[in-house]
């Protein structure tokens, strides 16, 4: 358990400078860093076993490596660098991703949960991930960081799997990371088609699409 | 209790000037040069105490108020935070909330006398120093209470006493992790130091604390340069005596791994002032709300 309190907290700050920074490249790259550092949660939790080593290497080539890659791939072949305006400025998301993050603290103390999990950073640091997720899905207009956004969510999501996978089949958690890849290749489309037909990617333009 | 009061001050005083020495001596060799000498503070304020005193004939005695309260605030909040494993020589219950707002008071003076010479261009100074200042205050404020929580006290003694060690190796470790992190930025924007701050160029129209004592000279600059050497070395002392918490037991060794320690501090300053640039002005309250925020979230883990 040493080593887990560090990880998840780099990971809530990670949330945080994500939420209130511009810069999409750094974005893509410390989401990046967040699904490696969650894909040694499993080894840290679990200790060293076929089950652990294959979630490990799973979501440290999906969530490290394959998917910032594409994203990456994309903002490279859309030419675009920095989210200009957000729907909330970026001081104000930040303030609700603390407040979110400081409720995700307080609810998880009301929940009924296993004993071993009672004092953990797991259940708090898993919701304010999903919470953070959720915030930059719906306060950005760039169609990429709402596809960071979801893969933050799914970041959040996979902290409370690592609670259960020695309950969780691997192929459930195989399947949400299938869902999740093929979510970034249809984003990666619609991205692509949206920069085609409006010359941005600015999700807005899609309000003003008439039959 | 005298012995400890004189041995306070004597480190104080004498070793202060010598963190600029240090950062610009780091400055330099990042740069290739050679570099002022060490002691090149001492120098100055030695220069500018023989010179005679000149006022512009607007101002009037506020405008002496500033550097003499610029001065004595932070010789007294220096009375009030342990040195290292070094007690306070001056401990009430409570004297956390007047060690940050003794800053405030100089703040003020310093405003006031910017102020009082009646230029635009001072108070536009004035004004950026107070809009960042009072951003600053949640984060020092949030810091305390993190402190105050763990150690149970509201004294700057027992807030920094030897509970400390204990903290680092409980849970607590990463809120004190994360609160170090915010005093570190808070000490380099008080001491006016770069990413908020260009403590090096005079006349420019983003500088924010330089501007302020534009039109001071001689003694009354000599007082200004002295008591912001003070004042860095008193907010070091916080950030020092947090990162090592420990107590050899002798008087001596306590003193010289403060020193080290503030050494330490003063080298890094200097590196960040090398690698980093100034921040866009537009940036700094963004990044000043991101840490009081960073504090905010110490004080949550903290207390659940």
């Amino acid at each position: 358990m040493e080593i887990t309190n560090p990880l998840l907290l780099t990971v809530i700050l990670i949330n945080f400078f994500t939420l209130g920074s511009a810069r999409l490249g750094a974005c893509i790259r410390i989401v990046a860093l967040q699904g490696a550092l969650l894909a040694l949660l499993p080894l840290a939790v679990h200790g060293f076993s076929l089950h652990s080593l294959v979630l490990f290497s799973g979501a440290l080539l999906f969530k490290g490596v394959f998917i910032p890659l594409l994203l990456l791939r994309a903002i490279r072949e859309v030419r675009i660098r920095r989210e200009v305006e957000p729907v909330i400025g970026f001081v104000p998301t930040l303030i609700l991703g603390v407040l979110m993050t400081a409720g995700a603290f307080l609810f998880a103390d009301f929940l009924p949960l296993a004993v071993e999990h009672l004092d953990s950073l797991f259940v708090p640091t898993a919701l304010a991930t999903m919470f953070s997720g959720f915030l930059l899905l719906i306060t950005r207009r760039k169609a990429i960081t709402q596809v960071l956004g979801y893969l933050m969510l799914e970041n959040g999501i996979f902290i409370f799997g690592v609670l259960l996978s020695e309950a969780l089949p691997l192929m459930v958690e195989g399947g949400v990371l299938l869902d999740l890849l093929v979510g970034v290749f249809v984003m990666g489309i619609v991205m692509n088609q949206i920069n085609r037909e409006f010359s941005s990617i600015n999700t807005e333009s899609l309000t003003a699409l008439k039959e | 209790m005298l012995a400890n009061l004189v041995l306070h001050l004597f480190i104080l005083l004498l070793f202060a000037p010598l963190l600029l020495g240090i950062i610009t001596k780091t400055k330099a060799w990042f740069a290739g040069r050679v570099g002022a000498p060490l002691l090149q503070t001492y120098y100055d304020l030695n220069r500018l105490w023989r010179k005679g005193f000149v006022f512009s004939r607007t101002t009037t005695w506020v405008f002496l108020l500033g550097p003499v309260v610029g001065l004595a605030v932070p010789l007294l909040a220096a009375l009030m935070i342990p040195f290292g494993a070094l007690p306070a020589p001056v401990s009430f219950e409570g004297d956390l909330i007047l060690f940050v707002y003794l800053f405030g008071l100089s703040r003020f003076f310093t405003a006031a006398a910017a102020l009082d010479t009646g230029s635009s261009f001072e108070g536009m100074g004035a004004a950026r120093e107070v809009t960042f200042s009072c951003l600053a205050e949640p984060t020092l404020l949030f810091v305390l209470l993190v402190l105050a929580r763990l150690s149970g006290g509201l004294s700057m003694n027992t807030l920094l006493g030897e509970h400390l060690l204990a903290s680092w190796r409980s849970e607590a470790g990463a809120s004190l992790t994360l609160i170090l992190v915010c005093l570190f930025v808070v000490l380099l924007l008080e001491c006016s130091r770069i990413p908020f701050d260009d403590p090096t160029t005079h006349l420019e129209l983003t500088m924010i604390h330089e501007v302020m004592v534009l039109d001071h000279s001689g003694p009354a600059f000599g007082m200004i340069l002295y008591g912001a050497a003070l004042k860095m070395m008193v907010l070091g002392a916080l950030l020092v005596r947090l990162a090592i918490p420990w107590d050899t037991g002798w008087w001596l060794t306590n003193s010289l791994i403060f020193l080290a320690g503030l050494s330490v501090l003063a080298v890094l300053i200097g590196v960040i002032e090398s690698a980093m640039a100034r921040l866009k002005l537009p940036r700094v309250p963004q990044v000043l709300v991101g840490t009081s925020l960073l504090s905010i979230f110490a004080l949550v883990l903290v207390l659940r």
